[in-house]
C-alpha cells in the first residue's frame, strides 16, 4: 500500500484513507463565456498523461477531508512531495535531485 | 439495512475475556466549522479549541476534538447542548461560524479490554499506536469513516454513523470472539 504524507495532518498515512482527485493546477478561466470552444474543451477534458513526475490532487477523505497537491512518479508510484492546496508548484529539479 | 438510534440500548454488545464492545449513553454532538481568530468561540464554549489535527480539549463534561484545519467535533451532556449553541450564537456577529447539532447522526461504541488495540487492527489501515492516549482522529474503519477517541492505552471510543453501526458491530463482534479463541 502507498504511504502518503498529508500536509494538513502532518502525518504519513496509508493510501486507503485518501482518494485521488485528478490533475492539479488546472485553472478555471475567469470568464468562461469569453473562451473559444477549443479553449473550453482544453480546460474541461484535455489532461497531461506524463510518464514520470505528475502533479495531481488527492483528498484525505477519511481524515481531515482536505484536498492537497502531490507530485507522484507515474512509473515508480513514488510520491516526490505533497503540499497544501493553493501553494505554488514545487520546482521539479529540486525534487528529483535526491533520486539520482 | 439502516438502524435508527433507538434500535440500540446502552449496554455491552460483545464481550470476551480479551476485549469488550459496549454502547455509550447518548450525548450531544455538535459539528463546528470556523476560521480565523477563535478567541470569541473559545470564550463562548469555555475551552480552548485545539488547533493541531487530532488534539483534544476538555472542560468539565464537554470535549472538543480537532478534525481538520477548520473543523471540530464537540461532545457534551445533552443538557448542556442548548446553552453551548446559544453562547456560540451570540458571538456569530464577531466570528461567523457553523455549529450544527448532529446528535442524531451517530452512536458511540466503547472498546476496551487488554486486546482492544488488536481488535482495532481488524478494520483500520493505519497503526492504532499512531494515535496517542488523550487524542483522537477521524479514520477509515473497514471502509467506513469513523471518529476514534483514545481515552487510555486500551480504551477507545468510536463514533459511527448509525446506518453503518450494524455492519461495524458485526465485524467487532467477530473480532472479539476471534481474539478470545486465539487466547484460549
Amino acid at each position: 500500500m502507498l504511504l502518503i504524507h498529508c500536509p494538513y495532518c502532518e502525518e504519513t498515512l496509508p493510501e486507503a484513507e485518501f482518494t485521488y482527485a485528478g490533475q492539479a493546477h488546472v485553472i478555471r478561466p475567469e470568464n468562461p463565456s469569453g473562451q473559444t470552444d477549443d479553449q473550453w474543451e482544453e480546460f474541461l477534458f484535455i489532461r497531461a498523461n506524463p510518464k514520470g513526475p505528475h502533479y495531481e490532487r488527492w483528498r484525505h477523505f477519511h481524515g481531515c477531508g482536505r484536498f492537497f497537491n502531490a507530485v507522484r512518479d507515474t512509473v515508480s508510484d513514488k510520491f516526490l512531495t505533497t503540499y497544501k492546496a493553493g501553494a505554488p508548484r514545487p520546482d521539479l529539479s529540486s525534487l528529483t535531485e535526491g533520486l539520482k | 439495512m439502516n438502524a435508527p438510534i433507538s434500535s440500540f440500548t446502552p449496554s455491552v454488545l460483545a464481550e470476551s475475556a480479551v476485549a469488550r464492545v459496549s454502547l455509550a449513553a447518548p450525548c450531544a454532538r455538535l459539528s463546528l466549522r470556523a476560521r480565523g481568530d477563535l478567541a470569541p468561540l473559545n470564550a463562548a464554549l469555555g475551552l480552548t479549541l485545539p488547533t493541531r489535527i487530532g488534539q483534544r480539549a476538555q472542560s468539565g463534561e464537554s470535549q472538543a476534538l480537532c478534525l481538520g484545519p477548520d473543523e471540530w467535533m464537540l461532545h457534551a451532556p445533552e443538557t448542556l447542548a442548548a446553552g453551548m449553541q446559544a453562547a456560540c450564537d451570540e458571538v456569530y456577529g464577531t466570528l461567523p461560524h457553523s455549529l450544527v447539532d448532529v446528535s442524531g447522526r451517530e452512536v458511540t461504541f466503547v472498546l476496551d479490554g487488554p486486546r482492544a488495540v488488536d481488535l482495532l487492527t481488524l478494520g483500520m489501515p493505519r497503526n492504532p499506536d499512531s494515535i496517542a492516549v488523550g487524542e483522537g482522529r477521524r479514520i477509515n474503519f473497514d471502509g467506513v469513516t469513523v471518529l476514534l477517541w483514545r481515552d487510555g492505552e486500551t480504551a477507545f471510543r468510536m463514533d459511527v454513523w448509525h446506518s453503518f453501526a450494524p455492519h461495524l458491530l458485526h465485524l467487532l463482534g467477530t473480532g472479539v470472539a476471534e481474539l478470545a479463541a486465539e487466547a484460549a
